[in-house]
């Protein structure tokens, strides 16, 4: 080790996008502190929307010009590969499309430190307006959701993981409406992400024990040399997945997700339906891919079962939701096992890698954007107390707003997986992509892919049940007399809408340009 | 013998390049109606109109450009994009075949666009009519442009959707609504047979695309019980969509939906589909004098003379027109089943047929224009000064189809009718005897309409149609005079075909003075003379008599109904009752069962559910533990 601090050398050209955010949201903080309350929400929607947009344009610039880094930048902290910027451009498209959604009013509380139902929640509530530090939160998190899927060794993984988490946190505990479920959300979100991020740092440390390093190249080389039976590198790994697999929810670490995901400001659960789990999802691949590559046959049974429950976990207890929110989050997590299933097939050191990359990017693509969707439309079915959110105030829905209920309709069966919708592409690709490398692999692993896949067809009609019931509650069943009103949709809302809506239609009827993306985002792999 | 040429991959532009836009531009249409609604009311049917047109030059440009290339090279696949990953591209075959049907379908189509704002002036929905026809003819290109059967199926079944939606385009009447559900289900049926026969064609060759299957089969020319199989489940499909014995019976009852609909789809264009999925799997599938193809003649000899049959019986005027079509359908079946001899006789004719037979529904449709919608033959007569061009017009269509030397039926159908004869004897045979009754029939129709006394309702003041409905029916008769002699005289069809069908042993040359053929003429002449006899000359009563069985069988649609009902409605019906109690007693409670379980365990696990955050962190606690536990365990197996 040699005493001199050296100056750490950056790539700010490559890291553009994310600093960008960040800087963002630095200075949101700014217009927090100094800009006066009635001016703060007409600078922040901007400045949020335009440095989104203004990052997402710099993905571009990185993929059109074809300057993709081939070893990890900033001093081996993070790693801007084709997955990367593939995964940094759904983030900042699905944020900036959550963004329009926040913008609507009422959606978060006037004074988040009033006690609810006191004086004090009435005074702020008559004065108007809304807490406007949601803008710097969101692109806090936003920065965050870049920096996990990308960082190249554990530490900064930490560091992102963290800096996503702590302002979602917050954030959940904003909603204007049924204030006390919402604070109960964040509370349990708080406790719940503070204790597997411990398990996180947990496992980062034991396997700083193991290699002596925490950079996934140091991992990668100490595991090709070392015992791969040492107890200390199995502990570490499985405390390491703990914290990876809490944040996409996959079973036993799923608790959290219902409670949170009802809890939350709708366009808040969005952002964590989308964003989050796209971000953490990519993380996972990068964890055990690139550092924990060798390893694979240790993990792979593990990793099996775990997929195998979070699928009929999620799938079976979706059935008995009545809360519209707490449905789609339990169908969150059956989706996050179909994933996990894309995520076994890409470990096997075979040509098929690329091609199973590219089907789970092209997965997380639409279903967050389908997510993304449904969610907009829970914000406009509206009771006098808020959302509608059970799902018998659905009822009849079809008959009185057939344009919306036919909507919601299509993105159901969006997550469904019903041919002409990109969901179906989405599981067509990854279960191929898992079956193929299945029988690449030959024997016994072979069986047990067909039989996860089978598992995963079988979850996708489980699933399917409680879709159409959905849809068959809304255009068969007759209005409750005093059914919910839907809202006149503001331009964002409608925006929303229409963006989602137009992506899952149309790569649901052409595939084939956003497979070629993915496929090309695929080709190069993570750099390892 | 020859077989197809090769398909080639299109790389440059051009026409071909860009002969996606045939499907796109009816597409849009149809989109922007529907979507739109009633904001395009005023100006709909110009839009409708405007994008069949668009279609049609589209379809005219490609088609130059193909005739622009050497004859081996005139069969361009157009890759669009991958559409199923890794099975099934979307794609477009421009060949010779295909783009004579994309002709046909835009040219005709268009004209009946045009027609149709003339004859659906009065209907407040007319916008919605244009919209579904613009379906049609976007369901109609994909059906005949695809490159492969997926593409096919999908434009298979759209055009069965727009006939469904056409059909009961009047659904307020409710015979109708029945047809058009009836025109559904029997076409389910022939659709089963056909996506069968594409899930054997996968089993077998790995593909359903044409330009695989060719290269395949000529490596290895199949054989054996799977493409026997492929072809009869293919012609159930024929059947289905092309009104073919068995499956005929809703064609009838599809007339029920406003006329240019019977012109366009269940005359000219849809109905003919059938004959296009035998010529276009003819080289696949359908080797000369393999058991399914003479079963495909076979179907065509017996449907044509149970066509013609039923038209001699019908006095609704469209019925009659309907009875013919099913008729001549049979005959393009029969020439169809020939193999190379035949295919390029079958295609004229269905091309010339488009424009006779869309003529004469179109001329009906002016008669009933003028007629208050009476559609009774029994009341119209002596409208020939009245409707001076629709009777000419009719009338040509009329000769037309009876194969009046040197129109262009005589042509197409002799054609058929002598390789036929020479391939086929029998069938040959009954096809002659099938152009004798149509020489009845047609006659028939024709006396009963235009010539003889007036018997109309006292409220009828029949009129000529206004210019933008003559003026279509003015075109399509110059196809019915002249089209089929240019065809078929030197061969001009049978060559440009060739590339995309193959070619025969011997190159069929056109005989004007066959044994078959003149025997053709003297019982059309026969035929006509009879109807002159019945319906011409002596008086028409306005009650249809009683008549002998005979007339009773074929007014009864030969008893297809009867037939349709005791076999298959009443013993469906049966198995339906078994099975629902079946379902109620077995299936349910297996379902029930296992849905009740599946719900019972998400209620049961649902409780875990708490709420309390410490138990959750216990959850993820006993998880951790579960996962640290099991990488140890197989860690150290």
């Amino acid at each position: 080790m040699n005493d001199a601090v050296v100056a750490p050398t950056i790539e700010y050209g490559t890291l553009a996008p994310m600093l960008l955010v960040f800087g963002a949201a630095v200075v949101g903080v700014l217009v927090e502190a100094f800009a006066p309350r009635y001016m703060r929400k007409s600078i922040h929607v901007p400045l949020t929307l335009l440095s989104l947009a203004g990052a997402f344009a710099l993905v571009i610039v990185q993929v059109v010009k074809g300057a993709v880094p081939t070893a990890p930048v900033a001093m081996g902290a993070v790693a801007v590969d084709g997955p990367s910027l593939f995964i940094w451009g759904v983030i900042l498209v699905l944020s900036f499309v959550c963004v329009l959604m926040i913008n609507d009013e009422g959606h978060f509380v006037a004074s988040a430190a009033a006690v609810p139902g006191s004086a004090d929640e009435e005074e702020a509530e008559a004065a108007g307006g809304s807490h406007t530090e949601v803008y710097p939160l969101v692109l806090f998190a936003v920065g965050g959701m870049l920096l996990f899927p990308a960082s190249h060794d554990l530490l900064t993984m930490f560091v992102g993981l963290e800096v996503m988490s702590l302002p979602l946190y917050l954030l959940c505990g904003l909603a204007r409406r049924r204030r006390l479920l919402s604070q109960e959300a964040s509370m349990k979100y708080f406790l719940l992400g503070a204790f597997s991020s411990a398990f996180f740092l947990y496992g980062t440390a034991m396997i700083y024990g193991f290699a002596g390093t925490v950079s996934f190249t140091g991992i990668n080389k100490a595991l090709s040399t070392g015992s791969l039976l040492d107890p200390i590198l199995l502990l570490g790994l499985s405390l390491l997945g703990v914290g990876l697999l809490f944040k996409i929810g996959a079973a036993p670490f799923q608790a959290w997700k219902p409670d949170v995901y009802q809890g939350a400001p709708t366009p808040i659960t969005a952002l964590m339906a989308s964003g989050t789990l796209v971000a953490a999802v990519g993380a996972l691949l990068r964890v055990f891919w690139v550092a924990l590559g060798n390893l694979d046959w240790d993990w792979r049974p593990v990793m099996w079962a775990v997929a195998a429950l979070t699928m009929v976990v999620g799938a079976i207890l979706a059935i008995t939701q009545t809360d519209i929110k707490r449905m789609l989050a339990y169908s969150s997590i059956a989706h996050a096992g179909f994933l996990l299933i894309g995520v076994m097939a890409t470990f096997d050191k075979s040509a098929q890698n690329a091609k199973s990359l590219s089907a789970i990017m092209f997965y997380l693509l639409v279903y967050s954007i389908t997510t993304v969707g449904a969610f907009a439309v829970v914000t406009m079915v509206r009771d006098p107390g808020g959302e509608a959110g059970h799902l018998s105030r659905w009822a009849g829905l079809g008959k009185r707003s057939p344009i919306l209920a036919g909507i919601f309709a299509f993105f159901l069966l969006a997550f469904a997986g019903i041919p002409l919708t990109s969901g179906f592409f989405g599981k067509y690709a990854v279960f191929a992509a898992a079956l193929a490398s299945g029988s690449e692999a030959g024997d016994s692993l072979g069986g047990w892919m067909t039989g996860l896949v089978v598992l995963g067809v079988v979850a996708s009609a489980i699933a399917a049940f409680f879709y159409v019931r959905v849809i068959v509650l809304m255009f068969f069943s007759d209005p409750a007399a005093d059914g919910p009103s839907i809202a006149v949709p503001s331009m964002g809302t409608v925006a929303v809408i229409a963006i989602s809506l137009l992506i899952t239609v149309g790569v649901g009827l052409f595939p084939q340009p956003m497979l070629d993306l993915a496929n090309q985002a695929a080709s190069g792999l993570f750099i390892r | 013998m020859e077989s197809p040429a090769e398909i080639v991959q299109h790389t440059a532009g051009g026409m071909i390049g860009a002969s996606w836009l045939m499907i796109a531009f009816p597409l849009l249409g149809a989109a922007i109606l529907l979507i739109l609604g009633r904001m395009t009311n005023r100006w709909g049917h110009l839009l409708g109109v405007a994008m069949s047109l668009a279609s049609f030059v589209v379809a005219v440009l490609t088609f130059l450009e193909i005739i622009g290339l050497p004859a081996e090279q005139r069969r361009q696949a157009v890759h669009l994009y991958e559409f199923i990953p890794g099975m099934v591209d979307m794609g477009l075959l421009i060949d010779p075949l295909s783009i004579s049907f994309a002709l046909l379908i835009t040219g005709v189509g268009s004209l009946i666009h045009i027609y149709s704002i003339g004859y659906m002036s009065h209907d407040p929905e007319r916008r919605r009519f244009f919209s579904y026809l613009n379906l049609f003819v976007a369901a109609m290109l994909l059906l005949v442009l695809a490159d492969n059967y997926v593409g096919l199926f999908i434009g298979w079944e759209g055009v069965g959707l727009a006939s469904y939606l056409l059909i009961g385009f009047w659904q307020f009447k409710p015979s109708a609504a029945v047809a058009a559900k009836k025109a559904f289900i029997v076409n389910r049926v022939g659709d089963f047979g056909l996506l069968v026969g594409m899930f054997i064609i996968l089993a077998t060759f790995h593909t359903l695309t044409f330009s695989e299957l060719g290269k395949q089969i000529a490596e290895h020319p199949p054989s054996g019980g799977a493409v026997t199989a492929i072809g009869l489940l293919l012609l159930l499909g024929a059947c289905g969509k092309s009104a073919q014995l068995p499956l005929q019976s809703w064609l009838l009852d599809a007339m029920e939906g406003p006329t240019p609909v019977s012109a366009l789809i269940h005359a000219a264009t849809m109905v003919t589909a059938g004959v296009y999925l035998v010529v276009r799997s003819g080289a696949f599938f359908f080797p000369p004098d393999s058991t399914q193809a003479i079963a495909v003649s076979v179907v065509g000899a017996a449907t044509l003379l149970a066509g013609a049959i039923i038209g001699c019986a019908k006095d609704d005027i469209k019925k009659g027109l309907a009875g013919s079509t099913m008729s001549q359908i049979g005959y393009m079946m029969l020439g169809a089943g020939l193999g190379p001899a035949g295919y390029a006789f079958a295609i004229g004719h269905l091309i010339t047929h488009g424009f006779f037979k869309a003529d004469l529904f179109l001329g009906a449709g002016s008669v009933m224009h003028g007629m208050n919608d009476e559609v009774n033959m029994r009341k119209y007569g002596g409208l020939r000064k009245h409707m001076p061009i629709t009777f000419a017009t009719f009338f040509i269509g009329y000769l037309a189809i009876i194969g009046f030397p040197l129109l262009s039926g005589y042509f197409t159908k002799d054609g058929i009718i002598e390789t036929a004869v020479h391939h086929q004897p029998i069938l040959g045979w009954l096809a002659v005897l099938g152009a004798g009754i149509t020489g009845f029939y047609m006659s028939r129709m024709v006396f009963m309409t235009f010539f003889g006394e007036k018997r109309w309702e006292k409220d009828a003041h029949p009129h000529e149609s206004p210019a933008v409905m003559t003026w279509p029916l003015m075109i399509l008769s110059i196809g019915a005079l002249f089209l089929g002699g240019y065809l078929i005289l030197s061969n001009r069809l049978y060559f440009f075909l060739s590339p995309a069908v193959g070619t025969a042993e011997a190159t069929p040359e056109f005989d004007f003075a066959s044994t078959a053929g003149l025997v053709t003429l003297a019982l059309v002449a026969v035929g006509a003379g009879f109807a002159w006899v019945r319906y011409g000359r002596a008086e028409v009563p306005a009650v249809a008599p009683r008549g002998s069985f005979l007339t009773t069988f074929a007014r009864r649609d030969l008893y297809g109904d009867a037939l349709n009902e005791s076999l298959f409605m009443r013993p469906g019906q049966w198995l339906t009752r078994f099975a629902v109690y079946f379902d109620n007693r077995g299936i349910d409670g297996l379902v029930n069962g296992l849905a009740a379980g599946i719900g019972g365990t998400s209620g049961r696990l649902r409780r875990i559910q708490t709420g309390f955050a410490r138990s959750y962190a216990l959850s993820i606690l006993f998880g951790a533990a579960l996962l640290a536990g099991a990488l140890l365990l197989v860690g150290n197996i």
